[in-house]
């Protein structure tokens, strides 16, 4: 009755299988692609670290010696960024799911949050130079590129923070409530500790965009070359990325140099590699300690 | 003649035993409403006779399902075949992000019919079926979402109905429904038992009481009672039966 | 005790939730604080003038920067194009002076430089003269036009970025705001195919095992620093390219966008694979059961129910593209023209400000213009994430 093709059913799982077949070789060749990256730069720069090259400062314009200065400034930056950024994130998160007024408010936090997490990170250095920098007077300085820093990173703490606390059931507020704690009781002995693995998680992640990000310290904090360590906050310091971009870039002897960078570009792989396998080791580990309570 | 013949039906979720040996026969042109508290495999056992549960990935049947007298879970049954003659109506009201029309021509059109005035006089045709022609005919290209809970339930049966199955499985169909959407359905259903073998699958008694030829009792993954439905309604064989109705009797 | 201390920690909470929304505000406020002066600052470089003779009435509105360059790049040619008499422009840099005198006439320290071009000013009707305000003589008998604006249609519509060139800087946005939307569209155009057919693995086809094992490289792709894949754009594709296509230099807009394709595919994934599985099962299943295939479920009811959710994924996609930094410096070398193709180099917003705020002094002209390059940026950018959140807004309802 109904004029159904013939063979249609047969017809129709070719075609699917066929799709199916690309759509895995797609996917396989994104990986493909990661594996390509890190394995190239794992491959090319594995020789060239070792505890020389951790260890001292660059030698000979840059073309001999080590990248310790450049590994204490990120860290410098990644500490500076993080005191600003985490209170703050984590109050910010805190006052948006346990706070304030559901509704208009929650989403307008939460819009204008998304808005500046869109914000290039070139802007945020404008910005820093323009207020920490120039206005504020702090110069090039560790102080002005991690306040700089710790602004990019702040949606990602402030998101991270709120999906944890949402996570969390509202029967536990109202047990701790029904004992006569206080909102700021419950929110200190009850809430805070059953979301910090998935907050912690977060700032994990944060500390990885934190380590790695150039445009917003090139003017707020970087130094091209520094023979010693700051020993203030408002010294300049010296930054793997932007050592990265220095020696890729405006290197006067490519021959010497792009060792070094592939070592520098090897150290910057190695710090992110371990922060999102820290993450996702706490966050399996977590869940599943969450399945069996 | 029997259209669907259940033989020793087991059925595991991983290691729960969902379904435990059910013995079925379902004949052609009936209405069969399966009752029973939730939870005890309604929904499971009717979702094996389109074969829905092969979706859900670490589960097992032991047992035969007939339909036709051919076992569908043999190896080389197509299932989408299979589909074509075994409609479905969910619970919830789910048409597609298409037009009120696309969504009935759907299943037409997946199937490999290419004939545009075929589809055009078959849409009409199972509108009409469906007792939703009148309401609907001026806004064919308009979103199904905008129809009503209960229009787009009846959407949904028009849309089983359009491929022609002969069998109709219905899994809580006016549960979502307001009384007035679920008594034009529930019309619907007896009109179906013309054309179709429809199983239905329902929390209310009376609705079961008033569709249905025969019921079948299903409590904890098994099946304890199968009969007319007026016997069962008011002579249960099984007390488990009797307490079931009489406590949602009140 | 207990009482005011909650309060003050209240307060604090509710100070550090506004604190995205404060900050955002600052943004504006400080880039356009620093971005405004650039309509005030003269075209002009320090210390130089432009000198007309006295008798030509052409209005001192006719001069700011795009007008002035095309005056000098004898592109206008007659001061009736600028609403003066017919009369031939002739054009004088201090260059051209020994044209008009021997040396023993300018003086042997150049002390007769002032008179000479006074003098030459005051003799030749049709003159226009680029000089140094310290050769501008005192008793000078010429027309001085002191301020040579930077209009908003010389940054809007301006087709050269030109900072250092005379007599007047070019701060024109056109080849930059094209050389970033060139980039960023053909990034996207080759990591959407990629980006959705893995999201689409990811959501229907992959077996849980692999799922999650892709989900963390996706993520770790993302974590990847975009110096890190400028780095390796640099060392591979740019040359890469430049020997697949015989070019004399691997720098161009291909190598930018497959970066930027590259940087843009964990966005695209994540966001589509999310809007993928919000599909509800039921819908999926009301397709199965009437016969439909794995696919044909797929193209037709869940992708189109996703249709919202994939768009922001684009979109999103886009926006990281455009602003990204970094990776595109590295690799699209940089030149400043209206692209054509993509086998040349060309230059973003975001890699003009990187490369040339360094260089630029606090307060001039450039700093203003790179401040407005930032201002330009970041509406972009703040409209894109509207946009996302309209569509996402219309997807919940
Ligand atoms: N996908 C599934 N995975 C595991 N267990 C399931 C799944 N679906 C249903 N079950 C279990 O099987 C039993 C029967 O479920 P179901 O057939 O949906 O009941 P009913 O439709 O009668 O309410 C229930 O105990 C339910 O928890
Ligand atoms: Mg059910």
């Amino acid at each position: 009755m109904i004029p159904y093709k013939k063979n249609y059913s047969t017809r129709k799982k070719r075609s699917q299988t066929l799709l199916f077949a690309l759509f895995s070789l797609m996917s396989y060749s994104v990986i493909g692609i990661l594996v390509l990256i890190l394995g190239f730069i794992i491959v090319k720069g594995i020789g060239v670290i070792n505890w020389e090259f951790i260890s001292t400062a660059p030698e000979e314009g840059m073309t001999k010696g080590g990248i310790f200065p450049a590994i204490v400034g990120t860290f410098y930056l990644i500490i500076g960024s993080a005191l600003f950024a985490f209170p703050v994130g984590i109050m910010s998160g805190i006052y948006m799911n346990e706070y304030a007024p559901k509704g208009k408010v929650v989403q307008f936090i939460r819009m204008m949050t998304n808005n500046l997490s869109g914000i290039p990170s070139i802007v945020f250095g404008l910005f820093g130079m323009a207020l920490f920098v120039n206005t504020l007077g702090f110069g090039d300085s560790i102080l002005a590129g991690s306040l700089t820093l710790g602004l990019l990173c702040l949606p990602l703490v402030i998101r991270t923070t709120e999906e944890a606390l949402k996570a969390i059931p509202d029967s536990y507020r109202e047990g701790s409530y029904a004992l006569g704690a206080t909102k700021l009781q419950t929110v200190q002995r009850i809430i805070l500790p059953m979301g910090m693995p998935n907050i912690i998680t977060g700032l994990i992640l944060s500390v990885g965009r934190v380590s790695g990000e150039t445009a917003p310290i090139l003017f707020t904090c970087a130094a091209y070359f520094l023979p010693h360590l700051p020993n203030s906050v408002l010294d300049q310091c010296m930054a793997l990325p932007y050592h990265l971009y220095v020696i890729a870039t405006s290197g006067t002897n490519i021959e010497a140099q792009l060792p070094i960078a592939y070592g520098t570009a090897l150290v910057l792989i190695l710090i992110i590699l371990i922060v999102n396998l820290l993450a996702n080791v706490l966050r399996r580990y977590f869940d599943r300690k969450v399945k069996t309570n | 003649m029997n259209k669907i013949e259940a033989i020793d039906v087991n059925f595991f979720y991983g290691k729960f035993h969902a379904l435990k040996d059910i013995n079925m026969q379902i004949e052609e042109r009936t209405v069969v409403a399966f009752i029973g508290p939730s939870g005890c495999g309604k929904s499971t056992f009717l979702r094996l006779f389109n074969r829905m549960n092969d979706l859900i990935p670490d589960t097992h049947l032991h047992g035969q399902i007939l339909i036709d007298n051919q076992d569908i879970y043999q190896k080389g049954v197509a299932v989408d075949e299979l589909r074509k003659s075994v409609g479905m109506v969910f619970q919830r009201p789910n048409p597609f992000p298409k037009s009120i029309f696309e969504n009935v021509a759907y299943g037409l059109r997946v199937n490999g019919v290419k004939d545009e005035s075929f589809i055009r006089q078959r849409v009409e045709e199972t509108l009409k079926g469906a007792a939703l022609w009148d309401e609907v005919k001026d806004k064919l290209k308009q979103s199904a979402f905008a129809l009503s809970g209960g229009q787009q339930q009846r959407l949904c049966i028009a849309r089983a109905m359009a491929i022609s199955p002969s069998i109709l499985l219905m899994d809580e169909p006016a549960s979502a429904l307001d009384p007035i959407s679920t008594a034009k359905v529930e019309e619907l259903i007896r009109q179906l038992k013309k054309d179709y073998t429809v199983i239905i699958v329902t929390h209310n008694m009376q609705q079961a009481a008033r569709v249905s030829d025969k019921t079948a009792y299903f409590y904890l993954g098994e099946m304890i009672e199968y009969g007319e439905t007026k016997r069962i309604f008011t002579n249960p064989e099984k007390e488990s039966t009797q307490r079931y109705i009489t406590g949602r009797f009140g | 005790m207990r009482k005011p201390f909650e309060r003050i920690i209240e307060r604090l909470f509710a100070c550090s939730g506004y604190i995205t929304s404060v900050v955002i505000i600052l943004i504006v406020v400080f880039l356009f604080r620093e971005a405004f002066g650039l309509f005030k600052s003269p075209a002009v470089e320090e210390g130089y003038t432009i000198a007309l003779n006295k008798n030509n009435k052409v209005s001192e509105d006719q001069f700011h920067a795009q007008t002035l360059k095309l005056v000098f790049d004898s592109e206008i040619t007659n001061w009736s194009k600028l609403g003066g008499k017919d009369e031939e422009i002739l054009l004088f840099r201090l260059d051209d002076i020994t044209n008009y005198y021997s040396e023993d006439e300018l003086g042997s320290d150049l002390e007769n430089v002032p008179v000479c071009i006074n003098r030459l000013v005051d003799s030749m009707p049709g003159i226009i003269a680029f000089i140094p305000k310290l050769y501008v003589a005192s008793n000078f008998k010429g027309r001085l036009i002191e301020d040579v604006a930077i209009t908003p249609a010389d940054f809007l519509a301006g087709k050269e970025w030109y900072p250092t060139s005379t007599p007047s800087a070019q701060f024109g946005l056109l080849p930059l705001i094209t050389g970033t939307l060139w980039v960023s569209l053909f990034a996207i155009l080759f990591a959407l195919p990629f980006g959705l057919a893995v999201s689409i693995y990811m959501a229907e086809i992959a077996p849980m095992k692999i799922r999650n094992i892709m989900k963390p490289m996706i993520e770790l792709l993302a974590g990847i620093p975009s110096v890190v894949y400028g780095f390796f754009g640099l060392v591979v594709i740019v040359p890469f390219i430049q020997k697949i296509f015989h070019l004399p230099v691997g720098e161009s807009g291909l190598a930018g966008s497959l970066v930027l394709a590259i940087m843009a595919l964990p966005t695209i994934i994540t966001v589509s694979e999310d809007a993928i599985r919000n599909c509800p099962r039921s819908m999926r299943e009301a397709s199965l059961a009437l016969g439909a295939s794995h696919w044909q479920t797929i193209n037709r009811v869940v992708l189109p129910h996703s249709f919202s959710g994939i768009t922001s994924a684009i979109v999103l996609g886009i926006g990281r593209a455009i602003g990204e930094t970094m990776a595109v410096l590295m690799v699209t070398g940089n030149a400043a023209v209206i692209p054509t193709s993509l086998l040349e180099p060309l230059r973003t917003i975001p890699a003009t400000i990187a490369a040339e705020l360094g260089e630029a002094p606090a307060g001039g002209a450039h700093y203003q213009a790179l401040f407005m390059l930032g201002v330009v940026l970041f509406f972009i950018t703040l409209t894109i994430n509207l946009a996302v959140e309209r569509i996402t807004k219309q997807q919940k309802s």
